[in-house]
């Protein structure tokens, strides 16, 4: 399996090869608790200064798996996304990257390693066109020296082949993003990452500014890219878009993980509870409930 | 093949690409100029007026070019009017003074102003600062040397004698000459000016420095997030209006065989004012090259045909100030219309 991995990551370039490797390291869903994890954190924990900003996080993520990480503001989410896409090297623990120890100098070098992230807010630059935006930074070219130019008709033929295979249903790919509904720019950034050969997903809270619908699209979209044989990171507050979608579930609060739960280990109410701090949440009912009967006698 | 296109194209073809050309507004805005002074004047539509027109929207189409190209990128610079004038006062000192040849003294005054417009966007870079700032500083820093150092080299506020210099026929007639064209001499300006827009053009269209001028401006911390080279487009961008203030100082150099201490004081806000018109956005990531040279043709057409309607050239900047409003508007009007969300 290791061996299948590293084959994997040396041809990141290549999406279609990435994914069948991928594809092959896990043969069903739920089967590959013995592969070598894509991704694993082993007791991390991150401080400025002297705040602990996460302590003691362990995870796994899996090829052809969602891992979901819930927690409310502060809870730490994005620390450890910093950490997944290398943005900062945990301060204690060990982060693993197929199995070894990972020491990326920045993000470029996580993605160059196959781990993307899609920030919700950096996903794209609302002026610029849909292909545009889709190559933006890795633009194919042809011609030469001083002739060296965009293959305009390239980058479109492939990026309408690219969403289609995605089954995101984009108009016209010269318009501007900007037209683009919240959702389908989301989506257009899963299918960027993924055109780009990531083996790993890192999504930033996708769906937090969508609508009911729009969420669905994107959740969609994740189970795609899960199925192709990507291992997915979907950092959310919302139980109710990662239960859908998620296979394992690492709760954060204040830091610190609150247990990691496998799929069939928990409900979606038990989930949504552990996730409001359970007693908390039972408290706030009561304090609103009492607060009802005198306003109204 | 069936990706070529998508059914529910059809209705919005044709008008709506033409309308989200950020140059709409200023071709509106040219033919209607146009059509008014040449109802005025005889002379404003015959070959020699428009030559005659077409002379200071070359020089000025130069400039507004580049700085169409550096507000894509989400900056300003101040400094590129002054930045003619140093180019020109380094060029004529060089030649007239110090005994160098013309290609030399205008290579010299070229590394000068590359110089001063990587230092500029190295500022912007690093810092942070708002370009704006950073340029209105080297703006004033400029107006003070070219001042000070014509004053103590000539005792007066200008330097002159171009002529005797060693290659001037040479360069004049490269940068500075006339081409006669339907019995009207026009001038050599104008084809570097349509050189410069068809480069700026294929530039921004169709290389990946291009896609980096729209993404830097557009949104920057998106840019860098996918690995594009923000501060060296940047750089870049900076040194190019450098580079063509060098451009455009050299070519008024050579006519005039002199420069006044002064000279491109006051005109960073023109060029400015036509890439505004030509439909760039003073937020950045959106506007066109062909656009600031449209802008450019307003200006120069309005320079002159007020003058041949026969009336008082004071009215030039009221009419500028109304131009530039209206293609904001425009402009603004068109944008909306083309980013709504079409579902």
């Amino acid at each position: 399996m290791t061996g299948t991995d590293e084959a994997a990551h040396g041809a990141v370039d290549k999406a279609p090869a990435g994914t069948e490797e991928a594809g092959k390291a896990s043969p069903g869903a739920g089967g590959t608790g013995s592969a070598v994890p894509l991704l694993e954190t082993r007791g991390c924990g991150k401080t400025f200064g002297g705040v602990i900003a996460l302590r003691d996080v362990s995870t796994r993520v899996h090829a052809g798996e969602v891992t979901c990480v819930l927690g409310d503001n502060g809870a730490g989410k994005s620390t450890l996304i910093k950490i997944l896409s290398g943005v900062h090297p945990p301060d204690s623990g060990a982060y693993l990257v197929d199995g070894a120890p990972a020491a990326f100098a920045g993000p470029r070098d996580a993605l160059d390693r196959g781990i993307a992230t899609v920030y919700q807010d950096l996903a794209m630059i609302p002026l610029m066109s849909v292909w545009r935006n889709f190559f933006l930074g890795s633009e194919p070219t042809r011609g030469r020296g001083p002739l060296r130019r965009l293959d305009a008709a390239r980058a479109r033929r492939t990026v309408r082949e690219e969403l289609r295979s995605m089954g995101i249903d984009i108009r016209d790919v010269d318009q501007p993003v900007g037209t683009l509904s919240g959702g389908e720019r989301q989506s257009v950034a899963i299918a960027r990452a993924v055109h780009f050969g990531a083996r790993v997903l890192i999504l930033d809270e996708p769906t937090s500014a969508l609508g009911v619908k729009q969420a669905g699209v994107v959740l969609r979209y994740i189970a795609r890219a899960r199925d192709r044989g990507l291992g997915v990171v979907f950092i959310t507050h919302n139980p109710h878009h990662a239960y859908p979608v998620g296979d394992r579930f690492l709760l954060l609060n204040r830091g610190a993980s609150m247990g990691e739960y496998g799929r069939a280990d928990v409900t979606r109410q038990e989930l949504t509870s552990l996730m409001a701090g359970g007693a908390e949440l039972e408290q706030l009912t009561h304090e609103l409930g009492r607060d009802e009967p005198p306003v109204t006698p | 093949m069936t990706v070529a296109a998508d059914e529910r194209l059809a209705g919005t073809g044709l008008v709506r690409r033409l309308l989200i050309r950020p140059e709409l507004g200023a071709v509106v805005g040219a033919v209607v100029v146009f059509a008014f002074f040449a109802s005025r004047s005889e002379t404003f539509r015959s070959v020699a007026g428009v030559a005659n027109w077409l002379d200071p929207a070359s020089t000025l189409g130069i400039m507004a070019v580049a700085i169409a190209l550096l507000m894509i990128g989400g900056e300003f610079d101040l400094s590129a009017g002054v930045l003619t004038g140093t180019t020109g006062l380094i060029t004529v000192i060089l030649a007239t003074r110090y005994g160098f040849a013309i290609p030399v003294a205008m290579l010299a005054a070229l590394a000068a102003a590359l110089l001063v417009g990587f230092l500029n966007g190295l500022i912007v870079v690093r810092t942070g600062l708002p370009s704006f700032i950073v340029t209105l500083g080297t703006f004033l820093m400029l107006q003070g040397i070219n001042l000070g150092v014509t004053k103590a080299l000539t005792g007066t506020v200008q330097v002159g004698g171009l002529r005797r210099a060693e290659g001037y026929e040479q360069a004049r007639a490269a940068l500075a000459g006339t081409v006669s064209l339907g019995g009207a001499d026009f001038r050599v300006a104008i084809l570097w000016w349509l050189g410069v827009t068809a480069l700026a053009t294929w530039v921004l269209m169709r290389t990946r420095a291009g896609n980096w001028i729209f993404a830097v401006g557009g949104d920057e911390r998106a840019a860098r997030a996918v690995g594009v080279p923000a501060g060296r487009t940047k750089i870049a961008l900076f040194m190019t209006t450098a580079g063509a203030a060098w451009l455009v100082g050299s070519i008024l150099a050579l006519r005039f065989t002199s420069v006044q201490a002064n000279a491109g004081l006051g005109q960073e806000f023109v060029y400015i004012i036509a890439a505004v018109i030509g439909g760039c956005l003073l937020t950045g990531g959106y506007g066109s090259a062909v656009g600031a040279s449209i802008g450019a043709v307003i200006f120069g057409m309005a320079d002159k045909g007020i003058v041949f309607a026969g009336w008082d050239a004071d009215w030039f900047t009221f009419f500028l100030g109304a131009m530039l409003l209206l293609a904001t508007l425009a402009n603004r009007l068109v944008r909306r219309y083309a980013e709504e969300v079409r579902h």
